[in-house]
Parts: C-alpha cells; structure tokens; sequence
C-alpha cells in the first residue's frame, strides 16, 4: 500500500503504452498519464512529466493510499489500472479509441482522443484528476477557457485542446483539478481531444463511451488474434507486436523506433536519444518481425513509405526520416527541462541522420527478399529499379567505414557487421534475380563484389587467435550483433566460426542474469545491458547454435526483465534490472518475436538457421 | 474564342507544366508526382498509374486552360504576366485547399486521421503538400506560372 505519488515522475518501467497508430501516451502506475505528443508521434510534447517533474501531466489517482494493480485487457491496448484503497476500489481504463476505416465512414470521431474511465467497483473511492496541459514542451502559449462546468478549452496557436468530463471540473490558473467521489457501480469518463484541420469533435459520454470503448476492444482483439504463433510465449508475442502496432504510423506505413525522447541510457548521464523517428534498419526488421506473424498489410504499406521516403535521396537512403519521409528536425536540446530523474541533456531531433550505416542496405534488401519471395509485397518496375539502386550503392560504398548499427558519435570504423550485411544484400539481390522476381540485375558485379566482401571479413574481421568474428577488421573486440550473422545466412548457425563467436561474445559482453551488453564499450560508458542481444543469444542458440532447451532457458530469463504490463526499454540495468533508454522499444520486442518464432521452428523441427 | 488556340496552348502549357513537376521530383527537389497521383485513383499499380496518370493530368490540364482562356476574353486581353497572375493563384488553390483535401477523394490515398489499420497507401500531402518535402510549394508553384505564362503568351483571338 502506497502513498499517493502526487507530482513525483515514475521510473521508466513503470510505465504503460497506449496509442492509436497515429501517436502515443504513456501512463504510470499511479495513474499519471505523464507523456503525450499530439497529433504525430514526433510532434512536441504537451504531456512531458516524465522529462522534468515540472512538466505537463493528467493525473488519476485515490486521494488516499491504495495498492495498484495493472494489465492490458487481453488481447488490446486498452489500459486497465486497478486501485484498491482501505475503503473500496476503482478500475481505471486508459485507451486511444480506435475503429476500422469502415466504421469511420459511419460515425464523426474527433481527429485525437483519449478517453479515460473510472469504474468504482467495490466500497466507495475518492479519486483526484489533476491535468497540467503544456504544449509544445511548456513553449507554447495558450488561451484557457472554460465553454461550461464540464469542459476546459486549450487553444495554443492553430490545435485545440478541449477535456471534457460527465461532471464539474474547477478550473484553477493553467490546471484543471478536480475530486470524484465515486460509490460502487458509478462510472467518471473523461475525455481529451485534439483538433488543429476544424472545428473539434464533442462525443457525447453514457453509452458512446461504452461505445467507443467496445468498438476499441473488439478492433485490437480481432488484430491481435491474426497472430500466426502458438507457442508457450504467446503473451509476450501478442504484447509485443501489439505495442509494434503502436509504433506505426498508419497514414503513411512508417515505423518508429519507439514514442519517447530522451530517457536516459545511463540514469543521471547524456545517452539521451530521439527515438520518436524510423530508422530504416529498425523498421525493415520490425516489418518482418510483423509479416512473420502474418500481418501482411503491414509489410506491403512499409514497402510503399519506403520508395515514397527514399524518392529525394536515392540510391543513398538515409540512416532515419520522420513519419512522412522527410528528414527529422535537426538536434536541439532542450536547455530548460531537467530531465528523466536529472538525465540531460533533454534532444529533440537526432543528428544520426547525417552518418553512414551500411547495414541499413543490407537489413532492407533483406526483409525485401523474405516478403517477396513469399509474395507479400508487389515487385513492379519502381520496387525492382530500387532494389538495383540499393545494390549498386552497396558496390559502390562496402569497403567505406562507416558508424554501424550502434551509430556511435565517434570516428567510423570498418565494422565486420557491417561487412556481412553489404554481403548479406548483394546476396539476395542475386538470389531474388535468381528466383525471376527482379530483373536487369548486373549479375557478374555483384557477385564480384559479394565475394570480395566475404573474402575481406574473413581475412580482417575473424581471428584464429581468439576464434570469433570481430566487432572491426583488425581488431579483437565483442559485438553482440555479430551473432545475427547465423540468420542473415552467412554461416550457418553450428558452424565452428559462429560458436567461437558466441563463445567469446558471452564471455566478454555477459551482464549477468542472461544479459549482454552490445559491446565493451558499454561497461566503460557506463550504460545498461542491451535488450535485442539478449534475444539474438536466444534465437542463435534456437537456430542452431546450441540447444533448444538452452535457447529456451534464456529466452524465459529474459522475459523476466519485462515490466508489470509485458514492455521493454531498450536496455536494462543489469543489477536492478530497471528499465534503460526509451520506451517501450521496437527493437527489442522485435528481437523477442524472433527469439520466440526461432524457438518455435525448432521446437517444430523446421530449419531457421538461414535464408532458405 | 478562338478553340484552335485553346486546344494548342493548352496542350502545351499543360506539357511544361507536367514535365517542370516531373523534372522537379526527378531532381530530388520533391516527392509530389500529380500524375502518379492521379493514375494511382485508377490502379494500384505503380507503372501503369504513372502512364495512366500522364494521360489525365493532360486531360486536367487541356480542361483548366479553358478557364484561364475564359478569363483572358472577359478581361479582353491576354499577357504573359496576366497568364502568370493567374497561375499564381491556380497553384495557391491547388497547394492550399485541393491537395489538402485529396484523402477525401482519392480511393488509394490515406487521411491524416487513419489508423491503426494499416494498408499500402499514398501518403497525405499536408498543408501545402509539405508531406512531400519542404521544395513542394515551390516546384508546383513554378509549375503553375510557367503553365499560365504559355498560355497568356500564346493564346490569341
């Protein structure tokens, strides 16, 4: 039984995901809706109490101490927080309302909504609703007006902000507050919407909450049930591509890294990142992680962003864009926000948009190949001529150095990872010319430069002396990617180079508790143990490299390290196991499908150790 | 009205007009393509809406000139900067309110609010098709004095 938290920020892992393919919100466990960018992922944040404790927060939480419990309704992203108080309790439900395009047609929905619900289930309950709505990081002006005793109007340059109650709410300078004393069997709905293309949309409460709320519960539950996996981790499958449904950005395809900026990789440290973009590598493996559980509409709308993306910049892609294909903003920093528990600087924007990572080609090329050798994706002529593009860049740029798939602000390096996608890429180029699904492919270049590739990686980035791949030619550093090397096809997963490999990696990058850090450099920075390399060791032992029994005693040690509601960040502290970085991350729910699915195949006897 | 004319310079402007937009997108300066855009309300397939497309946008195109020629005899003269003027403000309306609301008409291009169903869709062109890239404005307002200025310079009765 706790107090109540009143104006303190969560951890990061106390925190819960709701979205609606358009944006996100992150809700804590005392019921602080402390994060929201409205109307895009990227937007700036009007919700930000989880970068500075003086930042904009909606909060829902007993006026008296209570214990919390927390879960998804099953199978959706509705939100349901359960405070339970000396004298009664309440069901708090927190959720984006969604519908299919077809029930939009018939019903006018406000451009953004969060509707938020509570039910007094037992006893009676005081709860306190206290919003601070600051736009635009707390930078933007707006007008507050109160239309009538129910409804609080924000208009803050071109968008307004209307919260709406079924009872009074008492204005009091820039925050609304207000007490509900709710007996067993009432219900409080509030709502927040957001309007910058018209006039905004007032959605009655009563039965159009019901509504609303019926309508979003039978819309995740009929997604989430498409999922072709039905193995012993189906809840921590259907979690995590639920909250990759999240982190899709439905008006145009795009993928995003995850919805937050800045929590810190190091608490109190620098490693604060905009993650709030789509990165080409991320989102090609989350589109596969995706069509591998078969929602192939999701594949075939990312492959449409990516030509529509790449039309200003190729045959060079760049490292990430924004949600419409545009480059991000350049990286600022916000000088007045202290930061997640005093991590700054607070970025908005990321300049690794501006470095080479060839992997990325190697990554894209590669979930290509996997959807339209299964037919998921249409190769006409403008597919087909990107495709090439990619391939002649590759020639054209492998033996560059270049700043990987960690884009560490420092010098670039001949990273062997790297290597092994440019190989990986001009491989399946020639595979799918092979297979008749891309034409004009110049065979005899490409497979020169393929072999040539191979050929350097073998001779600069293994070493007999240690028996592993390297993280850079001419080096004997750990790189926890280099386990991917066994599913990109480029040896095979028992092969002796691949378990000396893994050897040397757990010995050198092992975090404890089945953890692994990316590379050594992680001790050093100071930085957490990397959630995606703790799933690869899980899917390489899975695809070959060791037994199934072992890739499935690690995969449930790392499962362990999944918050209250099934989240991961990107990293988690190896001693606490507190969750790292920005939340919740698609990378690492991607690496825990493909642990999952890996697991299931060879469970399954089917062989997963390489492209086919 | 003099239609030989109309149906030449129309003809006409609406090539450069096409071809400064394409040329434009084939120099990375935007992404909008209004033929693909246009082909893509008949086909899903994205070589054969490009040819498709071409072929309506001349049509559009070879339609909207009788407009400009219709104003040229109501104000009795017609110049390359009264053509100009003119495509000025065709390309306001068509940066500012038809492109904007093209979701609502376009059967294969996704609004601003859909989600979180997911299917492959054009993107929205935003608020001076801005969606496109930051160069959009420009290049469909070159476009547009270009297309206003042949047919002002041109067009006589």
């Amino acid at each position: 039984m706790g107090p109540p938290n009143g104006r303190v920020p969560s951890p990061i892992d106390d925190y819960a995901l709701i979205g609606d393919g358009r944006s996100a919100a992150l809700v804590s466990k005392n019921g602080s809706m402390d994060w929201l960018c409205w109307p895009r992922f990227d937007s700036d944040a009007a919700l930000w109490r989880l970068l500075d404790p003086e930042g904009g927060f909606w909060r829902l939480e007993p006026t008296t101490s209570y214990r919390v419990e927390r879960r998804y309704e099953a199978g959706t992203n509705v939100l349901a927080t359960t405070f339970s108080t000396a004298d009664g309790s309440a069901r708090l439900l927190d959720w984006m309302p969604v519908a299919s395009e077809r029930a939009k047609r018939e019903i006018l929905l406000p451009e953004r909504e969060i509707l938020r619900v509570v039910d007094c289930t037992r006893g009676s309950v005081e709860v306190e609703l206290e919003l601070s709505l600051r736009p635009g990081f707390g930078e933007q002006r707006c007008r507050i007006r109160q239309p009538s005793a129910q409804s609080v109007q924000f208009e803050c340059g071109r968008s307004a902000w209307l919260l709406r109650a079924d009872r009074p709410l008492n204005l009091s300078g820039r925050t609304v507050r207000t007490r509900l004393s709710l007996h067993a069997g009432e219900r409080a709905a509030l709502s927040l919407t957001h309007g910058e293309d018209g006039p905004l949309v007032h959605v009655p409460f009563g039965d159009r909450t019901q509504q609303a709320l019926d309508r979003s519960l039978a819309w995740w539950r009929a997604w989430s049930a498409r999922a072709r996996y039905d193995g012993p981790y189906r809840d921590a499958v259907i979690r995590s591509v639920l909250a990759l449904k999240c982190m899709t950005f439905a008006p145009s395809g795009a993928i995003i890294a995850a919805p937050t900026t800045s929590l810190p990789e190091l608490l109190g440290g620098p490693l604060n990142w905009d993650y709030r973009y789509c990165w080409v590598r991320d989102a090609a493996l989350t589109v596969r992680a995706l069509y591998d559980l078969g929602y192939d509409e999701d594949a075939s709308a990312f492959v449409g962003w990516l030509l529509h993306a790449t039309r200003l910049t190729r045959p060079e892609i760049r490292v990430l864009y924004d949600v419409y294909g545009r480059p991000p903003e350049h990286e600022r920093q916000l000088a007045g926000l202290a930061g997640h528990q005093g991590s700054r600087p607070v970025r908005v924007g990321n300049a690794a948009v501006s470095q080479l990572q060839l992997d990325s080609y190697g990554e894209l090329i590669h979930a290509s190949f996997e959807l339209a050798r299964r037919g998921a994706i249409r190769m006409d002529g403008e597919v087909q001529r990107l495709l090439r593009d990619l391939g002649e860049f590759v020639c054209a740029h492998w033996d560059e150095p270049d700043h990987g798939i960690w884009e560490p602000r420092s010098r670039p390096r001949e990273y062997t990872h790297s290597k092994a996608l440019c190989w990986a890429a001009l491989d399946r180029l020639l595979d799918l010319n092979a297979r008749g699904l891309i034409d004009r492919v110049p065979r005899d270049r490409f497979t020169q430069h393929r072999d040539r590739i191979r050929d350097s990686i073998e001779r600069r980035g293994y070493s007999p002396r240690i028996a592993s791949y390297t993280q850079a030619f001419d080096d004997e550093g750990a790189d926890a990617s280099l386990l991917q090397l066994a599913w990109y096809g480029y040896r095979r997963a028992s092969d002796p180079q691949m378990l000396g490999t893994h050897r040397f990696i757990r010995d050198r990058l092992d975090a404890g508790g089945g953890l692994l850090y990316r590379y050594e450099q992680s001790r050093t920075d100071g930085e957490g143990a990397f959630g995606i390399c703790s799933f690869w060791a899980a899917e390489y032992l899975a695809a070959g490299g060791g037994t199934a029994a072992e890739a499935q005693a690690l995969l449930e040690r790392v499962l362990g390290y999944a918050n209250d509601v099934g989240l991961f960040a990107e990293e988690m502290d190896p001693i606490t196991g507190q969750a790292l970085g920005n939340f919740p991350q698609a990378f690492t729910h991607v690496g825990l499908i493909g642990a999952a699915l890996a697991l299931e195949a060879r469970l399954k006897g089917s062989d997963l150790e390489s492209h086919p | 009205m003099n239609y030989g004319g109309w149906a030449l310079w129309g003809f006409i402007g609406t090539i450069v007009l096409t071809t400064v937009m394409v040329g434009s997108q084939r120099l990375s300066m935007t992404r909008i393509n209004i033929p693909y855009m246009l082909g893509t309300m008949v086909t899903p397939n994205r070589d054969r809406a490009k040819i498709i497309g071409i072929a309506l946008h001349l049509i559009n195109g070879w339609l909207l000139s009788a407009i400009y020629v219709a104003a040229f005899h109501a104000l009795g003269r017609a110049t390359v900067w009264l053509g100009a003027l003119m495509g000025l403000v065709h390309a306001l309306f068509v940066l500012v309110v038809a492109l904007p609301a093209l979701p609502g008409l376009h059967p294969r291009m996704a609004s601003d609010t859909r989600g979180p169903e997911v299917v492959e869709q054009l993107e929205p062109p935003g608020f001076m098709a801005l969606h496109y890239g930051f160069q959009t404005p420009i290049s469909v307002l070159v476009a547009h004095l270009v297309f206003g200025a042949v047919l002002g310079a041109f067009y006589r009765w």
